[in-house]
């Protein structure tokens, strides 16, 4: 855009050593704790002097923390298979209905992305602790399907915008039902907008920290809210090798994500 | 909708409209369940004793407290501080990002997209190993000798912002990014070739056409900052206490629900409120734009 200054040499100079700077500051904190996490040491040392899979071993040897993976992995799968479904079909109406119902349906469904997501946890505390479900993995779950419904919706609006319903015109006059219909000619030819929004609700679900760590407890503990309750009292490696195999977990899901989607 | 002249076709469609509608009813309710309930449980349980009567006393207790006027301060001061840098840092990002060619602009996104799409406890964590007293940045500061003394950089409001600062920038960049590449680059080679020099057309063109994507940004800022919670707890190390610290504080080491209640309502109050300041902002710009172009 700004080719018509090619003279302006100390302005782009400026304005890219500034850009480096402002990168750097967005990289750092995500790229820090990898080398720690294979520090040898107890302390905290940058660069570390010895190098150790110590943190791991400790990590992948916690009965807790091996809870919290396994609670927070199933909460995940559990968020992605209701998430999707649901949001496929409202994402069906909103496609269909058009005008202003369906820009009501979609307003409705973007709530939860807008309250701030400490309201909703204690909101939900509330309602939870009135039918005495306060740290079942029930309650989480249905904090992180309603956050994970508008995300999968902002993938798969998109797509089904793109598909032409005349082919389920067609079915349908040939004599298939609508979950026929559904089942048959739309989820196959999404395919690949329904895989992004699976793991999009995965990651959401798995990122989630705060209605988990209020309405989570226990045996169902996810491992964010371990880690922010470890963060409070200490701050030793073991975080440092959790946060690595985290990132690299949610690197592969973007990548896969991103690649499927254009190829 | 066409108007059919056919009652069974017409009756056809209502049907069909009807089961569309149907569609989305499932994805209703679990939003009803567990999003809209839960709000109208706080105001519910804001206006009742513990006992279970009703009562405004939990309004007076809390609106007479010095200690929700400091959290509402430190809730804006976060909110808008972090508002700041992103428009400080994120602005000229967005414009030497939008003037890269477009391979070296997604590169460059990537590095963007990385943080938006790491945990935001790891980055956290990132940040107190990073800014400790015994941190690397004060390491380097003190070992460059550039300060004698390691500085307080976390575990108060400094190390907050600068958490929520790195947690917003992403977001804030994006609809900014977004706006200033469809600007159409005959504009800013128009505005060249008239001989105006590159701040001026930094200043009367290109900016002027980003404030719908810097306005987006600034909206979204603000909806994510107001409630923040992680970043507050664990880099402000109790010493900084914006509403959702004190509602947290309240409900699990106090257990009084009416209170927190009262607070998450004043939570709500204060989103409504600058939402409100923002959509009059919006209209005021839209109406000078508009007074301009025929001036």
């Amino acid at each position: 855009m700004l080719e018509a200054y090619p003279d302006n040499r100390l302005a782009r100079v400026l304005l890219w050593s500034f850009c480096a700077l402002v990168l750097a500051f967005l990289m750092l904190p995500t790229l820090v704790v990898v080398p720690l996490s294979f520090s040898a040491s107890d302390l905290l040392e940058f660069p570390p002097r010895a190098y150790s899979l110590r943190w791991y071993e400790n990590f992948f040897g916690s009965a807790t923390w091996m809870a919290g993976l396994r609670t927070s992995l199933i909460l995940g799968t559990l968020t992605a298979t209701l998430a999707v479904p649901l949001a496929l079909l409202a994402c069906i109406s909103i496609n269909r209905l058009g005008g202003r119902t369906a820009l009501a349906i979609q307003g409705a469904l973007l709530t939860p992305s807008i309250v701030p997501g400490i309201l909703l946890a204690i909101g939900l505390f509330f309602v939870l602790a009135a039918q005495r479900l306060v740290g079942t993995l029930f309650g989480v779950l249905v904090g992180h399907v309603v956050l994970a419904i508008p995300v999968a919706c902002i993938v798969l609006l998109p797509a089904l915008a793109r598909f032409d319903w005349n082919q389920v015109q067609a079915a349908r006059s040939l004599g298939a039902n609508w979950a026929r219909a559904i089942g048959g000619i739309i989820v196959p030819q999404l395919q690949i907008s329904l895989l992004s929004a699976t793991l999009m609700a995965f990651l959401t679900s798995l990122d989630e920290s705060v209605i988990s760590i209020f309405v989570a407890s226990g045996q169902n503990s996810t491992l964010p809210k371990l880690m922010f309750l470890s963060l409070r009292d200490q701050i030793d490696p073991t975080i440092a090798a959790i946060s690595t195999l985290w990132t690299v977990i949610v690197l592969v899901a973007v990548l896969i994500v991103s690649f499927r989607q254009k190829s | 909708m066409t108007v059919l002249a056919d009652p069974a076709l017409a009756a056809d469609a209502r049907r069909e409209r009807r089961f569309f509608l149907s569609l989305s009813l499932p994805a209703l309710f679990i939003v009803g369940l567990a999003a809209i309930l839960p709000i109208l449980w706080i105001i519910r349980q804001s206006f009742l004793t513990t006992g279970g009567e009703y009562t405004v006393g939990n309004y007076e207790k809390v609106l007479s407290s010095g200690l929700t006027w400091s959290a509402l301060v430190t809730t804006v001061e976060l909110s808008f501080g972090t508002l700041a840098f992103c428009i400080l840092l994120g602005t000229p990002l967005a414009l030497a990002l939008a003037s890269a060619r477009p391979r070296v602009a997604n590169l460059l996104m990537a590095f963007v997209m990385l943080p938006l799409w790491t945990s935001i406890l790891v980055r956290t964590y990132g940040w107190l190993v990073l800014l400790r007293r015994e941190g690397l940045i004060n390491a380097a500061l003190t070992g460059s000798g550039l300060t004698a003394e390691p500085l307080p950089l976390v575990y108060n409001f400094t190390g907050t912002l600068i958490g929520m600062v790195h947690y917003m920038l992403p977001l804030f960049l994006l609809p900014v990014y977004a706006a200033m590449r469809d600007i159409d680059a005959n504009l800013v080679r128009a505005s060249a070739s008239m001989g105006a020099t590159l701040g001026q057309t930094i200043r009367t063109v290109i900016l002027p056409l980003s404030t719908g994507g810097i306005f987006s940004g600034s909206l979204i800022v603000f909806i994510y900052t107001i409630g923040f919670f992680i970043t507050p707890a664990v880099l402000g190390g109790g010493k900084v206490n914006p509403l959702s610290i004190r509602i947290e504080r309240t409900l699990s080491t106090f257990q009084d629900w009416g209170s927190a209640s009262v607070l998450g309502i004043l939570l709500l109050v204060l989103m409504a409120l600058i939402g409100v300041m923002f959509l009059a902002a919006r209209r005021l710009m839209a109406r000078n734009k508009f007074g301009t172009a025929h001036a």
